[in-house]
């Protein structure tokens, strides 16, 4: 009895892989396998990481109940930012890095504030920061492209890890993922808390190490793992212990599951609020020095449009946009469902008003998924 | 012959059996009671027959007046002449009352809201309900007593022939229980069944033609009211004799813990909640606070407690030290709980699972910068469930799907892990079965022993009266009067409450 209820837990994460799976089945068999190969499953999981990353910070912020509208403009302004300082100013890579960061999270502090120790809402504040932000990036960069970047800086976005530490880290990863299934289960099993079958638990993690050498595999055939793409897992791994390890992961569901109960149990509102909209500030940042670096270039038109896909992403993952529910995990692969889609479609040269329509009914069709299989489980 | 039947009634959720072979008689005209202790399985019951959950999602036949029913949406049952009133406030808040009373129903004239009628009808039916209100007040502005009557308006005004209600008296003042009493009365001259789910018992033998007691999702029996009592009912629930509800203990001291001299407190700077409010608390002292709804109880623990913004004024010593209010973390660290009464709102988050409920308010006992021990947080949890008896399939059970009662426990747990040295109940026992609730006041007693200073909020009369070392009397935001255990009664209580000013419109 125990383990039916675990279980039902994981249904929503397998739903979302059997997806995945299907739409690369599908792109695989309409583009006669140059959907998987070596080199398009780079540039996959390249053009994900900027989505990638922006759905990170952007779980937190709808978790706790908010939206953010600005991440796109905030993006672009980042990226603007760190294009000008190096390419105008001659700054090197490392204090283009960090100053680009901090400006991330100094505008995370202004939206942050505004929602957290005004009282307006977010959507209105995003709203405004999406235009102000756009509208500083015009002003600074004149309208102009700012390009190119330094060698340092298009290794960010654009270079690769050696195929024999790609493998090494792959290794380690794995090994660590199995003691730490192995650590898990034998406290559970401890304290007497629902238990999968052993068969389930290290049956899943098979496949998944399984699926992982072999992805690390296909990349090693072309070039090796993206940089990029180990920014976001990086990143995504930080998170997703943050979210669920932390007292301030355990606030943010709080505070969007019940604000009021939050409140009363002590928890403070504002200063949690704040914070969230600080980290995707920051998170906001080093997307854009990935957009940059692998643009290498400072564009007025980057990121435009991105929040909507970075949130269609976090939606798509399992997150309620009434707050309190949603993993980070979920908006990866939410990310990656949308990137695969654009990608496969790309390749198949199909029209771009036809990815549009698509990612738009995908969107909607997940959440009605998500609607009626919880429904189903509520009875 | 009976109105309803339902026979052999089973329900399954993931991991629980909350209803297993249900049998359930109810004769026309009747008022049926129906008891059990918190988890029985008596909403989902209710909930099987109004058509919530919809059939082929449960076992077992329902036949209402020898038909055979097979529900699929609410609506299906509201045309067979069922109509229920939720254990949980299902009003929107943010509506009119006239609105809320007629929402899906409302009067239209040439396919247009027809307002006029609306408002004039739904003030008949207030009128009903012993509300003096317009029905165009919104419904946010009103307390939960009077949302309770609302929503049994809402029910009447459907014109049905069975109605039920899930512990329509649960969050009533005694005024309040009296005109809900006398509607009851008029329902049974009007022929109209009404199945009447309550922890009260008192009122379940005042009311009652027959009891039905569920235990553990099985049906225990049904008895005729007049061939039973009290005990005999609690027995079936419990399957045990419960002695002695109120086992007072004095456990007081003469340190005084917190102290109140003039306290007000304005909110937004201005609208005063509190006025003047001067009162001691001595360690290990149960110092009871009656009142009729409205009379600024609740206002004064929440101020206390910093859930408001504002502005305090007089002063508030903790242990002689002076205490400012700032907010509900200050006061969490200066030793303060409250425990509120609306659990929903304000004690649980109810996407989140019982044990992460209980530690919320103590992230920091179980934590170590800021990462939290997942270990100590189970090994927590388990001890105050099996303390307060929680009623979950497991901790990692999201509150949500816990009946009201066990929601209830989870929420003292969580105060309780705290650690307070003052703790403030507010309705501690409302939704809360008799077993249970004897568990309560034997863990105030507990903590009263241990020196805690507890303060309680009650309506409910017997237990005021039971449990407390002094009572406090207050009205309009202002303290009425003090009573020593010897001088409390109900009439001196209820003289202080009403006395004074005399009808305290609540806002
Ligand atoms: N949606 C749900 N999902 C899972 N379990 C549920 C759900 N609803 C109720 N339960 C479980 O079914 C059992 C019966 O619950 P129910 O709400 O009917 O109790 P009750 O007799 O009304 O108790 P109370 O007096 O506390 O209101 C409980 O163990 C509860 O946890
Ligand atoms: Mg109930």
């Amino acid at each position: 009895m125990k383990n039916r209820i675990s279980f039902k837990m994981d249904v929503r994460a397998y739903t979302l892989i059997i997806a995945l799976l299907l739409i690369f089945v599908v792109f695989t068999i309409l583009t006669n396998g140059d959907f998987i190969s070596s080199r398009n499953i780079a540039n996959l999981s390249r053009q994900m990481t900027v989505i990638g990353i922006l759905a990170v910070g952007m779980t937190l912020i709808i978790v706790a109940g908010h939206i953010d509208l600005s991440v796109g403009s905030l993006l672009g302004l980042t990226g603007g930012i760190a294009a000008i300082l190096q390419v105008w100013y001659g700054w090197s890579t490392l204090p283009v890095i960090i100053v680009t960061v901090l400006a991330g999270v100094v505008l995370g502090l202004w939206q942050g504030w505004w929602v957290a120790y005004k009282g307006v809402p977010a959507f209105i504040v995003t709203l405004g920061g999406m235009m102000i932000f756009r509208g500083i990036l015009l002003g600074i960069s004149g309208g102009q492209t700012v390009a190119p970047m330094s060698e340092s800086f298009r290794v960010i976005g654009q270079s690769y890890i050696p195929y024999l530490i790609g493998y090494i880290l792959t290794a380690v990863f794995i090994v660590f993922a199995f003691l730490m299934v192995g650590r898990k289960r034998k406290r559970r099993q401890k304290l007497d808390l629902a238990l999968k079958p052993a068969s389930l638990d290290y049956g899943t993690m098979v496949v998944v190490a399984v699926l992982i050498t072999l992805f690390v595999y296909m990349l090693n055939r072309y070039q090796g793992i993206p940089v990029p793409l180990l920014i976001l897992l990086v990143i995504a791994g930080i998170f997703v212990f943050i979210s669920k390890n932390t007292t301030f992961g355990r606030h943010i569901y709080a505070i969007g599951g019940n604000q009021e109960a939050a409140k009363l149990s002590g928890i403070n509102i504002k200063r949690n609020v704040l914070s969230v909209f600080v980290i995707m500030g920051a998170l906001s940042a080093i997307a854009g020095i990935v957009l940059t670096s692998r643009l290498n270039a400072g564009t007025v038109g980057a990121g435009q449009m991105y929040e909507l896909d970075a949130i269609a992403a976090v939606v798509i993952g399992g997150t309620s946009l009434m707050g309190g529910v949603g993993t980070i995990v979920g908006s990866i692969l939410g990310a990656l469902i949308m990137a695969s889609i654009d990608n496969g479609m790309s390749m198949m040269n199909v029209a771009p008003f036809w990815q549009y329509i698509v990612k738009g009914l995908i969107l909607i069709l997940a959440v009605w998924l998500d609607i009626s299989s919880k429904k189903k489980n509520a009875l | 012959m009976s109105i309803l039947e339902m026979r052999g009634i089973t329900k399954e959720f993931p991991g629980v059996k909350a209803l297993d072979n249900v049998n359930f008689k109810v004769s026309k005209g009747e008022i049926h009671a129906l008891c059990g202790e918190n988890g029985a399985g008596k909403s989902t019951l209710m909930k099987v027959l109004s058509g919530v959950y919809p059939h082929g999602t449960y076992d077992g036949k329902i036949l209402i007046n020898g038909k055979e029913q097979s529900f699929q949406t609410i609506r299906d049952s509201e045309n067979a002449g069922v109509t229920i009133i939720y254990q949980e406030l299902a009003l929107v808040k943010d509506m009119t009352i006239a609105e809320n009373i007629f929402l899906g129903n409302e009067p239209k004239s040439k396919g247009l809201l027809d307002w006029d009628t609306m408002f004039k009808e739904a003030n008949v039916w207030l009128k009903k309900v012993g509300l003096s209100i317009d029905s165009s007040e919104k419904v946010s502005n009103l307390g939960i007593g009077q949302q309770q009557l609302i929503e049994i308006a809402k029910a009447l005004s459907k014109k049905c022939d069975i109605i039920i209600m899930d512990e329509p008296t649960a969050a009533l003042a005694e005024g309040e229980v009296d005109i809900l009493m006398g509607i009851l009365n008029q329902l049974r001259r009007e022929g109209i069944t009404v199945i009447y789910i309550s922890h009260k018992l008192k009122e379940v033998m005042k009311i009652s033609d027959q009891v039905t007691v569920l235990r553990d999702g099985q049906t225990i029996g049904t008895r005729q009211t007049k061939e039973t009592d009290e005990n005999g009912i609690i027995s079936m629930m419990v399957g045990r004799e419960l002695k002695d509800l109120f086992p007072y203990q004095d456990n007081r001291t003469n340190d005084v813990i917190l102290e109140l001299r003039n306290y007000s407190f304005f909110k937004q700077k201005r609208i005063p909640i509190t006025k003047n409010i001067s009162l001691k608390l001595h360690k290990g002292e149960v110092l009871g606070i009656g009142g009729l709804m409205g009379a600024g109880r609740t206002e004064l623990a929440t101020s206390l407690f910093g859930g408001y913004e504002g502005k305090g004024d007089g002063s508030v010593l903790i242990d002689g030290k002076s205490y400012e209010v700032k907010g509900p973390k200050e006061a969490i660290d200066r030793g303060l709980a409250y425990v509120s009464e609306d659990r929903k709102r304000y004690g649980l988050v109810l996407g989140m699972d019982v044990a992460q409920n209980t530690t919320l308010a103590s992230l920091g006992k179980i934590s170590s910068l800021s990462f939290i021990n997942q270990e100590q947080e189970t090994v927590e949890t388990e001890k105050f469930n099996a303390k307060m008896r929680v009623k979950t399939p497991s901790i990692e059970t999201k509150v949500m799907t816990l009946s009201g009662g066990n929601q209830q426990k989870v929420v003292l747990s969580k105060w309780l892990m705290s650690g307070p040295k003052i703790l403030i109940l507010d309705e501690p026992t409302r939704g809360i079965d008799v077993g249970a609730k004897q568990e309560i006041y034997k863990l105030i007693n507990e903590l009263t022993e241990q020196g805690v200073g507890i303060i309680m909020i009650s309506s409910e009369l017997p237990e005021l009266l039971g449990m407390s070392d002094r009572v406090l009397v207050m009205a309009d935001k202002k303290v009425m009067g003090e009573l020593s255990k010897e001088e409390a009664n109900q009439e001196a209580i209820l003289k202080l409450a009403t006395g004074g000013e005399e009808h305290e419109k609540p806002h």
